[in-house]
């Protein structure tokens, strides 16, 4: 049986020609506006001064480039990202491989600036460009069965040098729970500060979950399954007694190594110091009713 | 081999405190005009503590080498003393630039974080040696005693690579090169006495 596509919801002849449509009309115009994506503001941003590009694209964890920050940036150069398909499946009524441009087309692109906070007590203000990960998820249909999303990440070792040693059980795996899934702030983004994904942030498409710690954002997705059972997720395969799967920030249950009372902001200066870390990272008004009746110390 | 002894005994002692003084002098650079990355402060951290660690095992290899017939044991001191000044800036930098002198944090860690509890047991455990380094207190403590009172350069490497294992997230080859050195470099010491010295023996100042 053939898998469906978006293709077969809109022909390709007028998809391709609306792109070229697209295409034409940007070449018009200025082309050293070639690469902007248009997103309108959201009302999810915060007011807070978004960090330096420069800070946001050389400082990241991303072990599939290696496990220094400053890795990603140096090594994700060689990644292709074009063309990029995502599979979508299990408990969904259109499972299918999903071209990129069929899974963004659309879906209403926001600017979303977010804090992001790190399990290692560092943050960042970003200024994401996405769209909700409920779009998407109600364009395939999830079925009555689905209780949790599960993500993994691209494996192409050849392109991917952190790949190539076994520290870790490729692919990189996240879940989340199908309510957190369809949350209004989780989004699939596609870029920041107004241009495509830098491929060290996770190009082309990656996971933005902004009261959880950064691990559950997870990078470069190829594949987004509804299943009814708990995934497996990446650190929590790793480590169970330190990453659980909600993972979300607070600042009162510590990482049994260290503590998450507060944290750095990167790019505050050398004499900063530290600033207290915020419950759900800020966004509890948000989303502190997702999690009623769940004790955070033993679901963390 | 002699020709490398006899090149180190040439080599004044300052030298080594003047290459010891670089790393420093580039992270304060670093600091200064920039250069650190994204996160200086970790960095900064990073390296201080790092190079602590280095100086430490590189004064932890003298005896050692020794016994292969490479007498460097004039630089020892150097070696350790530059331990101590790294190590030393390295709780500075974690009090002042990490912790934003947050002292009740701080005091909470010290109780219940095993790898801030082995970090500071790491730099007392040093703290004595810095203190006996010089000539006079050897002759003081007599060399038995001071010999002894030194092995606390034992603690103070296993606490300290232990430290950084802790605040590591995953095992890296970095990680494991300092864990295999640093029990290298103690394993060798349990090897009986007779496996000393190939060369014929010669007499050092300590």
């Amino acid at each position: 049986m053939r898998r469906l596509t978006w293709s077969d919801v809109t022909p390709k002849p007028l998809w391709l020609n609306r792109r070229q449509i697209i295409a034409g009309g940007m070449a018009f115009a200025a082309a050293p506006a070639l690469a902007q994506i248009d997103a309108a503001p959201s009302v999810f941003s915060t007011s807070e001064a978004p960090n330096s590009l420069e800070d946001i694209t050389s400082y990241n964890n991303f072990y599939e480039f290696g496990t220094g920050k400053e890795d990603p940036a140096a090594y994700a150069g060689a990644l292709v990202t074009d063309p990029w398909s995502i599979t979508i499946d299990g408990l969904v009524d259109r499972p299918g491989s999903y071209d990129l441009a069929d899974v963004i087309k659309d879906q209403p692109m926001e600017e979303r600036i977010y804090r992001f906070r790190c399990v290692e007590a560092w943050s960042m203000i970003v200024p994401w460009i996405g769209f909700s990960l409920s779009g998407l998820l109600n364009r395939v249909g999830v079925q009555s069965g689905a209780r949790y999303v599960a993500f993994e990440t691209l494996v192409r070792p050849e392109q991917m040098p952190g790949q190539q040693s076994a520290f870790i059980e490729w692919p990189y795996r996240e879940g989340l729970r199908l309510d957190e899934a369809m949350h209004p702030l989780t989004i699939l983004a596609t870029g920041l500060y107004g241009e495509p994904m830098p491929n060290q942030n996770g190009a082309p498409i990656r996971l933005v979950v902004p009261w959880k710690y950064g691990f559950k954002s997870i990078k470069s997705i190829v594949r987004i399954s509804l299943v009814d059972k708990m995934p497996q997720t990446t650190w929590n395969m790793l480590q169970p007694s330190e990453y659980g799967f909600y993972a979300n920030v607070n600042p009162n249950v510590d990482h049994p190594r260290w503590s998450q009372a507060s944290e750095r902001r990167i790019g505050a200066g050398l004499l900063a110091g530290r600033q207290d870390t915020l419950m759900f990272n800020g966004y509890e008004a948000e989303v502190a009713s997702l999690y009623a009746g769940q004790d955070l110390a033993v679901d963390y | 081999m002699d020709r490398v002894n006899a090149l180190a005994r040439r080599l004044p002692n300052w030298v080594v405190y003047l290459l010891g003084l670089a790393p420093l002098t580039m992270i304060v650079a670093g600091a200064f005009l920039g250069g650190l990355g994204a996160d200086p402060v970790k960095a900064i951290e990073r390296q201080l503590g790092e190079t602590g660690l280095q100086f430490l095992l590189a004064s932890l290899a003298i005896t050692p080498l020794r016994r292969i017939g490479l007498n460097l044991i004039r630089f020892r001191r150097a070696l350790g003393l530059l331990s101590f000044l790294y190590v030393s800036l390295h709780l500075v930098a974690w009090v002042w630039l990490d912790m934003g002198l947050r002292w009740q944090e701080m005091a909470v860690d010290l109780a219940k974080r095993p790898y801030v509890i082995l970090g500071m047991l790491g730099f007392a455990a040093m703290l004595p040696l810095a203190a006996t380094s010089s000539n006079a207190a050897i002759r003081r403590m007599g060399p038995a005693a001071w010999a002894r009172l030194h092995r606390l350069a034992y603690v103070a490497i296993l606490a300290g690579v232990a430290h950084l294992i802790l605040l590591t997230k995953v095992w890296t080859t970095e990680i494991l090169a300092y864990l295999a050195l640093a029990l290298l470099l103690l394993a060798v010491r349990l090897l009986p006495k007779w496996v000393r010295y190939p060369l014929p023996r010669r007499q050092d100042p300590i």
